[in-house]
């Protein structure tokens, strides 16, 4: 109850979960430091076309002109040794379509994980990432004779050309951000899927990234093509051991919602405190189609992503929903950008942080509307709780609209859990963990009502534990 | 055995002194009134016996049916079996009543048992059809956006729902129309027993027209400076504090 208390060193009992590694055996590994005979090395591993060699060379280039973006972002960037992260460890390059095929350790790691479970109970297809590469990926039947492709990025890139190329790094051009750049560089491992015409996904595919090597970088590269009508629910969840040293995630996600396709996109972001997660995302929505991000975080050291939507067609509708819980030691830099391109494009947001102890949580959002359209509207929410006095939480809002019958709206709220309320409680019964918990879940309530149930639990999971933790 | 036994108890506040050796016993199913002007430590009294951490004992003991319960969680003591309705209860946003309430339930149950979600429905609405509550409310948020008297109402409500043994009711009468506590007496005249007791603090009499109290105590500067029946709230009520104060300074002025 007391102050003290509430300021107590945020313990990982959740990423506690996700806290254990194996020992390393790997067949490839491109060695520590970046330079073009690393991206050589990864490139002659993949075997990759000569297109996609010279596509991550240029990126190389991009990486190393690029700032570090501490004009506006974090100091903390500056702690990432580009010379001391491996950047491609795997133990062979084509996934296993069984479980029993997949090598012991990394099998036992995903049964941890609770992994082939949520696949027998709700999933379409499940691909699991183990450091640089897929070791299991599998898709149920019926969807592949429908004509659903899911695979990883080197297969999607070899394999289908003609689908994903047009599309790969279109919707992220390589030079978007440093990150982009190096994820372009070095990416492996990922989702490539494509849904063709009319075809609706009942039920969702996922992927799970694991890490479980020490000063390593994983950089997998994600592009989702729902074709004319078809609906996807993609979700991702991501886990790491903790290790002292800093470890890197960079990702680059791009989706196209071709006319009235719908692509959903789920993240339970959990990494390790010692994990730098700098991630690209954004959507590109057709004429009267529909991208939707739902992105929660609370794991890693630093998070620093937007996802986006580009608002590209008549009627086009795009929606970032966001949950971001900073515990001690953590800054969740996280936000939206919507990019309006054609009339009655609407989007909504919906931000909610958490900060805790001197957890750190900060609101970038970019809503852009020109003066050439008509009828857009944009609705942004951020709200944020703040548990103790040396929380910090920052909201930077850009909106630029012009142009005619466009609406904006923009709220913003702080709140705190005072220690009368936290009194409040306890005199009921509850544990201080469990006042806190209620507190906090109360506060994301609304928006988890909007989350599929199987992840609003596993969220719910989540936050009674790092409650019950952040008390001691 | 006395449900609650307050000893010798001082208590201050940032160097501020309110309660003065103070002493209090309430028998097993006795309903006491605790009466007096502002500012003399009521409410105090009742933050402190939940375990409020904001103040500082400096001597006495607080004898829950025979424990100690000074120094222990609020949790601890609501689990030994207080309950304190509060003078303004907490908004909680996006809890609602039910989950709320039922939290607090699941809370006294050993590791492993589950609450049975219909027996709970049935007993919640029973228990807020006696106190004329709209069934809708389960819904709301936790005494969000209520008015005083909604809020009171709640209070009863989870007093009634988390059976405790010893109710300390701190002003619930503060803020009610004459029609609202009737039925919040109702409800808490529904739970006196021969196994529960009530700590009821006012500063009006007019509560104690409904709830019936065993022993009236006025306090004042810390302490209890006169006990008698009912009959001694009503000469308080015709008479005034100022009475019983120049009585007791009288008094203490010729020690």
């Amino acid at each position: 109850m007391s102050e003290t208390h509430l300021q107590n060193e945020a313990i990982h009992v959740d990423t506690e979960r996700g806290n254990f590694s194996y020992p390393e055996n790997y067949e490839f590994d491109a060695g520590v430091g970046l330079t073009e005979d690393t991206i050589k090395y990864i490139s002659d591993v993949k075997n990759d076309d000569d297109w996609v060699r010279e596509f991550r060379l240029k990126a190389l280039e991009v990486f190393r002109k690029k700032p570090m973006p501490t004009n506006w972002a974090d100091k903390d960037l500056e702690n990432i040794d580009f010379d001391k992260i491996r950047y491609y460890l795997s133990k062979g390059q084509t996934p296993s379509r069984s479980w029993d095929e997949v090598p012991d350790d990394v099998k036992e790691t995903f049964e941890r994980l609770g992994i082939p479970e949520q696949e027998r109970k709700f999933l379409a297809g499940v691909e699991a990432q183990f450091d640089s590469e897929a070791a299991y990926s599998r898709m149920k039947e019926d969807l592949e004779k429908e004509g659903v492709i899911f695979v990883g990025s080197t297969e999607g890139l070899a394999k289908y050309p003609e689908i994903f190329r047009p599309y790969f790094g279109k919707v992220i051009p390589t030079a978007d951000n440093k990150f982009s750049a190096l994820n372009s560089a070095t990416f492996s491992g990922g989702s490539f899927i494509y849904v063709p015409k009319g075809v609706k996904l009942k039920q969702p595919l996922q992927a799970y990234f694991r890490i479980n090597a020490e000063n390593f970088g994983q950089f997998e590269r994600t592009l989702i093509i729902a074709d004319e009508g078809a609906e996807i629910t993609y979700m991702e969840g991501c886990t790491a051991p903790k290790f002292e040293t800093a470890t890197l995630h960079s990702a680059v996600v791009e989706l196209v919602a071709l006319k009235n396709a719908k692509i959903q996109y789920i993240t339970v972001q959990n990494w390790s405190s010692n994990v730098f997660n700098l991630v690209t995302k954004r959507g590109l929505a057709d004429e009267g189609a529909e991208v939707k991000w739902i992105d929660c975080n609370i794991g890693s050291r630093l998070t620093m992503k937007y996802p986006g939507v580009v608002l590209k067609g008549k009627g086009a509708r795009g929606e970032v929903l966001s949950i971001a819980l900073a515990n001690d030691g953590q800054h969740q830099d996280t936000g939206a950008k919507m990019m309006h391109l054609a009339d009655n494009t609407t989007s909504n947001i919906i931000s909610k942080s958490i900060s805790i102890g001197k957890g750190r949580s900060t609101y970038r959002g970019q809503v852009h509307m020109p003066k050439h359209l008509k009828n857009c509207k944009n609705n942004t929410e951020c709200d944020a709780l703040l548990i103790n006095t040396n929380s910090r939480t920052d909201t930077y809002p850009a909106i630029t609209t012009r142009g005619q019958n466009n609406t904006v709206q923009h709220e913003a709220s702080v709140s705190k859990v005072s220690a009368e309320q936290i009194f409040y409680m306890m005199q009921r019964g509850l544990s201080e963990g469990e006042a806190m918990s209620l507190a906090v879940n109360g506060f994301v309530n609304d928006l988890m009502k909007a989350f599929p149930m199987e992840y609003s639990v596993e969220l719910k999971r989540l936050i009674d534990m790092e409650m019950e933790g952040s008390v001691g | 055995m006395n449900t609650l036994e307050v000893r010798n108890l001082t208590v201050s506040i940032e160097g501020e002194t309110i309660l003065k050796n103070f002493s209090l016993t309430i028998p097993k199913g006795e309903v006491h009134a605790l009466m007096g002007p502002n500012g003399t430590g009521k409410s105090t009294l009742a933050k402190v016996m939940a375990g409020h951490e904001d103040y500082t004992v400096e001597s006495g003991e607080v004898l829950l049916e025979g424990v100690n319960v000074l120094g222990k969680e609020p949790d601890e003591i609501a689990h030994a079996g207080l309950f304190l309705a509060f003078q303004y209860p907490l908004e909680i946003p996006g809890v609602s009543i039910a989950n709320f309430i039922r939290a607090a339930r699941a809370a006294r149950l050993p590791e492993g048992e589950a609450i049975n979600a219909v027996e709970f429905y049935k007993e919640l609405y029973e228990k807020m059809d006696a106190l004329k509550m709209d069934r809708k409310f389960t819904a709301r948020s936790l005494n969000e956006g209520f008015s005083g008297g909604e809020k009171k109402r709640c209070e009863i409500l989870q007093m009634s729902m988390l059976e405790p043994r010893l109710c300390v009711m701190d002003e619930t009468d503060s803020g009610l129309d004459i029609d609202a506590l009737k039925i919040v007496s109702d409800g808490v005249n529904l739970m006196r027993g021969p196994d529960r007791s009530f700590l009821v603090i006012t500063h009006y009499q007019r509560l104690l027209d409904y709830i019936v109290p065993d022993v009236v105590h006025v306090m004042y500067d810390g302490q209890i400076i006169r006990s008698g029946d009912a009959e001694l709230a009503k000469e308080l009520e015709s008479k005034g504090y100022d009475w019983i104060k120049e009585a007791h300074e009288a008094a203490t002025a010729g020690v």
